[in-house]
């Protein structure tokens, strides 16, 4: 409990670091609202027409004042308001979060489902055929880019099926739960497959590893059946690596993922925050970036949390 | 165990691919045009916008007071008629009486007073106000008569007043500050629901002063990804499309049921130098360069085929034929006996080109610098993000630019920025040539029009052998679409006007 308190207030010191960073960085890029909305055409204004501007943007004032006006919104739980949507970021954001959330969970779970027995397997089938053709298959998927499964996803399904996913637009869960699995079910399969691989060679060596442990023999040598051995004695010990690996993977995921919300089309966080950067709304670019590391904050939090009940042994508060 | 697992993987792949097939079935609306674009616009006001897209969706919505057809030719839009007085410095409007803004209410000249009075004000940081600072007062005789009287003769504002960035909003629009929020215009369509970069719905105005539409409304969706639009297309997803990258344009005529609309446009591609750094500074060399490079080739290498050699002036009514312009055929022995005249003995020099704007920069950049490699010029190419890119292009902080610059349909609100001695884009152009700004003010106060192509195209011939910058090409826009859709006439200047033509089956 009390980690848990100390961890908790860690988090606001983060986050000002982070908000710090964000703010500073997203200013020290050339360009600004102004060539972003105009384009070349800003070399047509005139100074007043540029001040007129700067100042219904708000970067007219000094980078300071605009932090510190910024954080004192901020602790009122006002994000500002972004420019491009001309709604609070807050709002933004809630709205987009769900289909991230969905995409990573959807993604996560195939990631499990298929990685993890696989790794169990090849484990199980160290160095014999059939292990070298699972880490040959976790190979490639780790060295193929998320943006060529898609596009051949999309190539494949649309030539020799004549189906595309529903682009465009996100049907959320509550509105339509089979609309809403179904538009995410390619680009999660996209996700999951790098993340599937990852999944399977860190779940094969850490099995290994626990395999060759001296309680498994002395489980087998009890006569534990070798499907109770691997499943029950193995299996909890060799999770942590998956977990920590998993955790970061989510927490990745949970800022939204880029290149396949590109490809498919979504409107999640991670073309939110793209948007945002390459129109120059600054107020959208702080408020996702906080968001995001937020909650990967929250993510790793849950990560050491869950080692504690994977393995008794690590005691949540260093002390023995 | 494996095999248990392996059945049911697969029939949970085969369930979600039902599943998700399931949901790609959507339902057909008979009359409405599902259209999709990579770029969504990215603000309502049409006063301010600059963006593409922007001014596709707001063409949509508003109407300036009047219009180009896809010739070019000035049409009626709002005003039914206009004229100007001989000395070209009275220009009088007379108002169509059916034209509505879609909450019903009329057009008046009050409203075309408060759109150009918001235009003029400093405040606005509208796009076009500098086509219209001849502008020195308006009068509203009545409510159809809008009489604009100019500072001087000014005969390329008509053309101006053409393009949606001229566009007549609500007067109580205006004086509420709410025009760039609520879209309220009197064009075609009424714009229901925008959720930017992912979607608008618009419905056909019923009011529009125009007539009937052959669609009930327009579904746009934004798809960042243009072979993503493709595969829509493919599956029926989408009717229509706007596709920027020519070698996207290049798949689609290969796919059934789908057929390619190509206009070209009145933007040119081009090679800006900087005549302010040495050695661009010297004429000959920039001669050199010119005679050194093979539009053609760089059209066929970078831009897939996709375009057609161009001087500086791209609109039909006053482009010549470019075999005619000097240097226009490669002539490297030409071009090596001009650089030992000018005493440069091969140099070293930076270009920049945006990422992705437009979408063959980069290539575009290679093809040059191998070209000018075979005189001794060695190009480093730095590619930039578009807004990096536009500032730095903006302050002129550049050797050489590759660009892709807007056309207008008027060669003198294009060039004019440029290449008149107090032209806004002065800075980046770095040059300055008594000539070619005496022969603009020539031309933006003659009212005939056969004198005013004679007038630029000499224009033209002086600024090609001056060679600031090396104009290259045009490129086609594009649209795509599935057969069942009909009507629609593409403009060079891109609009998607032609819309209201189209009808779905």
């Amino acid at each position: 409990m009390n980690y848990l308190a100390q961890r908790l207030l860690t988090f606001p010191l983060i986050l000002l670091g982070v908000s710090v960073l964000v703010f500073v960085s997203i200013r020290m890029i050339p360009g600004s609202q102004i060539t972003a909305m105009l384009g070349t055409e800003a070399g047509m204004l005139t100074a007043a027409q540029r001040e007129a501007l700067a100042a219904y943007f708000g970067i007219d004032q000094p980078v300071w004042t605009q932090y510190f006006r910024w954080l004192a919104g901020l602790f009122q739980g006002d994000l500002g308001v972004s420019t491009i949507y001309a709604r609070p970021v807050l709002n933004v954001i809630l709205e987009r979060f769900p289909l991230t959330l969905q995409l990573a969970l959807m993604s996560m779970t195939i990631a499990l489902c298929i990685g993890l027995p696989l790794g169990v397997f090849a484990a199980t089938r160290n160095e014999r055929p059939s292990d070298l053709i699972v880490r040959i298959l976790a190979m490639l998927g780790q060295s193929t880019p998320n943006f060529v499964i898609g596009i051949l996803l999309i190539y494949f399904l649309s030539v020799f099926f004549g189906i595309v996913p529903a682009m465009g637009t996100f049907t959320p869960l509550t509105v339509d739960p089979l609309a809403s699995f179904g538009q995410l079910f390619w680009p999660a399969v996209t996700l999951g497959f790098a993340f599937a691989a990852s999944v399977t060679r860190i779940s094969r060596s850490a099995m290994l590893d626990v395999l060759s442990d001296d309680y498994i023999r002395t489980a087998r040598s009890k006569g534990a059946s070798s499907m109770s051995v691997i499943w029950r004695h193995a299996l909890p010990n060799a999770l942590i690596p998956v977990v920590t690996l998993s955790g970061v993977e989510f927490g990745y995921l949970l800022g939204g993922a880029v290149i396949v919300e590109q490809i498919f089309a979504l409107p999640g966080l991670g073309r939110l925050v793209l948007d945002a950067i390459t129109q120059r709304d600054y107020a959208l670019v702080q408020g996702t970036v906080l968001f995001i590391a937020f909650n990967f904050l929250i993510v790793n939090l849950l990560v050491d949390l869950a080692y504690a009940a994977l393995d008794p042994r690590i005691r949540i508060g260093g002390r023995k | 165990m494996t095999k248990t697992m392996t059945r049911t993987f697969l029939s949970g792949l085969a369930v979600a691919t039902a599943l998700s097939t399931a949901a790609f079935a959507a339902p057909v609306e008979a009359a409405t045009l599902r259209m999709a674009w990579s770029q969504d616009a990215t603000g309502l006001d049409p006063h301010t916008q600059t963006a593409f897209s922007s001014l596709r969706l707001l063409e949509l919505i508003y109407e300036p007071l009047v219009r180009l057809d896809a010739e070019l030719n000035v049409v009626p839009a709002i005003a039914s008629s206009w004229e100007f007085s001989e000395d070209a410095q009275t220009l009088t409007f007379t108002l169509d009486p059916a034209a509505t803004f879609s909450n019903g209410e009329q057009v008046t000249a009050a409203d075309v007073k408060a759109s150009f009075e918001r235009i003029l004000n400093e405040a606005t940081a509208a796009a076009a106000r500098s086509n219209f600072l001849s502008i020195e007062s308006i009068d509203t005789p009545d409510e159809a008569t809008v009489v604009f009287n100019l500072s001087t003769p000014d005969v390329p504002i008509l053309v101006a007043m053409a393009g949606i960035n001229a566009a007549i909003a609500p007067a109580s629009e205006i004086e509420a500050g709410s025009v760039g929020t609520t879209a309220l215009g009197s064009g075609p369509f009424v714009l229901d629901t925008w959720e930017p970069n992912s979607r608008e719905v618009l419905t056909a105005n019923p009011d529009w002063a125009g007539g009937e539409l052959g669609i009930d409304g327009i579904n746009i969706s934004v798809l960042p990804d243009e072979t993503a639009i493709l595969a829509s297309l493919r599956a029926g997803q989408t009717d229509f499309a706007l596709i920027n990258d020519p070698l996207v344009a290049t798949m689609v005529p290969n796919e059934a049921g789908l057929e390619l609309n190509r206009a070209p446009g009145l933007a040119y591609n081009v090679l800006q130098l900087n005549p302010n750094r040495e050695p661009m500074d010297n004429v000959l060399v920039r001669q050199a360069m010119s005679c050194a490079i093979d539009r053609q080739s760089i059209i066929d290498t970078a831009l897939a085929g996709e375009g057609a050699v161009t001087g500086p002036l791209t609109m039909p009514a006053f482009a010549q034929d470019p075999s005619s312009l000097f240097c226009y055929e490669q002539d490297l022995d030409r071009a090596r006996e001009l650089m030992a005249e000018s005493g440069v003995d091969g140099f070293t020099a930076t270009v920049i080109a945006a990422t992705g704007e437009p979408p063959y920069a980069a290539l575009e950049a290679q093809v040059l610098q191998a070209q000018l490699a075979e005189i001794g010029i060695t190009l480093n190419i730095e590619m930039m993000e578009l807004n990096v890119y536009v500032d730095t292009w903006l302050q002129g902080d550049f050797d050489m630019a590759v660009a892709q610059n807007g056309g207008r349909p008027d060669p003198y609100p294009m060039y004019n920025r440029y290449f008149t001695n107090d032209g806004n884009l002065l800075n980046v152009s770095n040059y300055v040539d008594d000539t070619l700004d005496s022969l603009m003010r020539e031309g933006q106060a003659e009212t005939d029009p056969e004198r005013r192509v004679e007038i630029f195209q000499e224009f033209e011939n002086h600024l090609v052998e001056q060679s600031p910058w090396l104009w290259l090409s045009t490129s086609f826009s594009y649209t795509a679409q599935r057969e069942n859709v009909s009507g629609f006439v593409p403009s060079p200047t891109g609009t998607l006007f032609g819309l209201t033509e189209v009808t779905v089956e």
